[in-house]
């Protein structure tokens, strides 16, 4: 099977649902924006939001009432402060309550891994005194059948469909990315569905290493060309991460009646490429 | 010369690290004492940050934990699964550095909730990379600026744990790593007290009163035997720092502020259909 080549609008449509798991990964770099407002604006309910560092596109998610659940280790706006709109949700239920699975980034990372692996959970060291096993029943221990050692497991990830950014993919679906490459390659390997976005597409990927990070067309439900489609997250190689538009979010996050505002103005606006 | 807290705290945090350390930066005070290091006294410092950018030597400070500067500069990027398991987990790391919301008198860590975790009076980001931080580096200094509501005396939720509620408990876990051993706030340093586990003031910072530490920490402060006087910031390590921030204030301002950058389509739309620089 290899990947289709589709519209933004058609690979949201296609692969997404109301409930469905789904992750958008991008650690800091190559963030899919431009799928996430897609999924804002085509409406989508309930769904169960995966992400290590749920940045400034979680909270436009959960802000529009698209969210019932959060899966995560590290909600804010980074070097910036809080996410206002993720903040509301759990501490007043607005637009709708969010339940959290909240779980460290050594804990998330494992569980993507374990999830591309095949395996049922994540066995890692970690915890230590950390009240977060308390509170989170999914955190369990277990001692290692060799040296007793305690240790750690989660359930590994298994997203419904995952969703990237990355810099190029060819007209065959192969994609590649550089730069800081985050979780995204078990992100799409633990998925059931991946909808991958690009800068660009070209004929034949030339990777500058062997060891650049490639997932083949057969590993990827769909690429949808979309330059531009990390912003305000960076594209290493293409555009830089427009730090001011992270501290100008502080203001609209804040006020629900300036959220609401750029909500408006988000649906009434389509992505055109 | 004049200088502020946040620049003496900075530039004693930074005096603390050693040409010799791998350091696991946090972004924020962190990061800029780390760099003002790597920039005076300790060149070749090996500064890591979570997003998996190893030995890097950034121009300016990032914003973010994963921004392109940090890429650029760095010997090699790894994925942020190798990031946690070989090189955390693997024990590589000296030094982490943390900051957080509250801290204890025995060096735990909440970055989660103010309030209960179930109904938080304010939900905090949580914890990140920092609850294995504070296991596998081998130590962990901590910048703070001190104040009794963030210098408490119970955290109300353990983020990161220090040295729980007295000493011995990181061994019973079978952790071999020291765990907090140093708090660098606005007023002092702080540092563990063996025998107790407990945060004792050993040097307080040039013009500060005891009174003023014991008004802003939450429980009852104990000086050491002997405290030092921190010495002042020096011309150049204050130059250095004054650099680092102009030149990352205007890295940091470099684009152009507009609402709807906020909106992926940019690239899509030649920019004057924008209708140019936006304002505000």
């Amino acid at each position: 099977m290899q990947a289709k080549i589709q519209t933004l609008q058609e690979a949201i449509a296609t692969h997404l649902f109301d409930g469905a798991t789904v992750a958008m990964e991008g650690f800091t770099h190559l963030i899919p924006f431009a799928a996430g407002h897609e999924i804002i604006r085509q409406g989508f309910k309930n769904l169960e939001l995966v992400r290590m560092t749920p940045d400034m596109i979680y909270d436009q998610l959960i802000g529009a009432g698209c969210v019932r659940k959060l899966r995560f280790s590290w909600g804010g706006n980074p070097g910036v402060g809080s996410l206002y709109r993720l903040r509301e949700a759990i501490e007043k239920g607005y637009p709708q309550p969010l339940e959290v699975d909240e779980h460290s980034h050594a804990a998330m990372a494992a569980a993507y891994a374990a999830g591309a692996s095949g395996m049922p959970c994540a066995i890692f060291k970690g915890y230590y005194g950390a009240d977060l096993e308390k509170v989170n029943p999914s955190i369990k221990t277990l001692a290692c059948p060799f040296t007793g050692e305690r240790l750690v497991a989660v359930p590994a990830i298994r997203p419904d469909v995952t969703i990237i950014h990355a810099q190029k993919a060819s007209k065959k679906g192969d994609v590649s990315l550089e730069g800081i490459v985050g979780v995204q390659k078990e992100a799409v390997l633990a998925a059931k569905a991946a909808i991958v976005t690009v800068e660009e597409i070209v004929d034949e990927l030339q990777p500058s290493s062997p060891n650049a990070v490639i997932l083949p067309s057969w590993t990827v439900s769909a690429v949808v060309h979309v330059p531009g489609g990390a912003k305000p997250s960076y594209a290493h190689g293409y555009y830089s991460r427009d730090n001011k538009a992270y501290i100008a979010w502080e203001a609209i996050s804040k006020d629900r009646e300036k959220f609401n505002e750029w909500l408006q103005e988000l649906k009434s606006t389509d992505y055109a490429v | 010369m004049q200088y502020n807290s946040t620049e003496l705290m900075t530039v004693v945090a930074s005096r603390i690290l050693k040409n010799s350390d791998v350091c696991f930066v946090g972004i924020g005070l962190p990061s800029a004492a780390c760099n003002l290091a790597r920039l005076t006294h300790a060149p070749d410092i090996t500064l890591i940050y979570e997003s998996g950018t190893i030995q890097t030597k950034p121009d300016v400070l990032p914003l973010s934990i994963g921004d392109g500067e940090l890429c650029e500069t760095a010997l090699t990027t790894v994925s942020v699964p190798e990031m946690f398991s070989y090189w955390l987990q693997g024990g590589r790391i000296t030094v982490g550095f943390l900051g957080g919301a509250q801290i204890d008198k025995f060096g735990n860590i909440n970055t989660t909730v103010v309030g209960d975790y179930h109904k938080p009076k304010v939900r905090l980001p949580g914890g990140g990379g920092a609850p294995e931080i504070a296991a596998f580096c081998h130590t962990i200094y901590v910048i703070m600026k001190q104040s009794p509501r963030a210098f408490v005396d119970k955290v109300d939720f353990i983020t990161s744990f220090g040295h729980g509620d007295g000493p011995g408990q990181r061994k019973a876990m079978g952790l071999n790593t020291s765990g907090p051993s140093k708090i660098i706030t606005d007023l002092c340093i702080m540092e563990t007290e063996e025998a107790t586990g407990e945060f004792i003031v050993t040097s307080i910072h040039p013009g500060v009163a005891r009174e003023t530490i014991q008004e802003n920490t939450g429980w009852k402060i104990r000086f050491a035997g002997e405290v030092a006087t921190t010495d002042a910031p020096t011309l150049q390590e204050l130059e250095a720092l004054r650099v680092l921030n102009e030149k990352t204030k205007m890295a940091h301002q470099a684009k152009i502020p507009c609402r709807k950058f906020l909106f992926a389509r940019l690239s899509a739309v030649p920019s004057d259909a924008m209708g140019g620089v936006c304002q505000g």
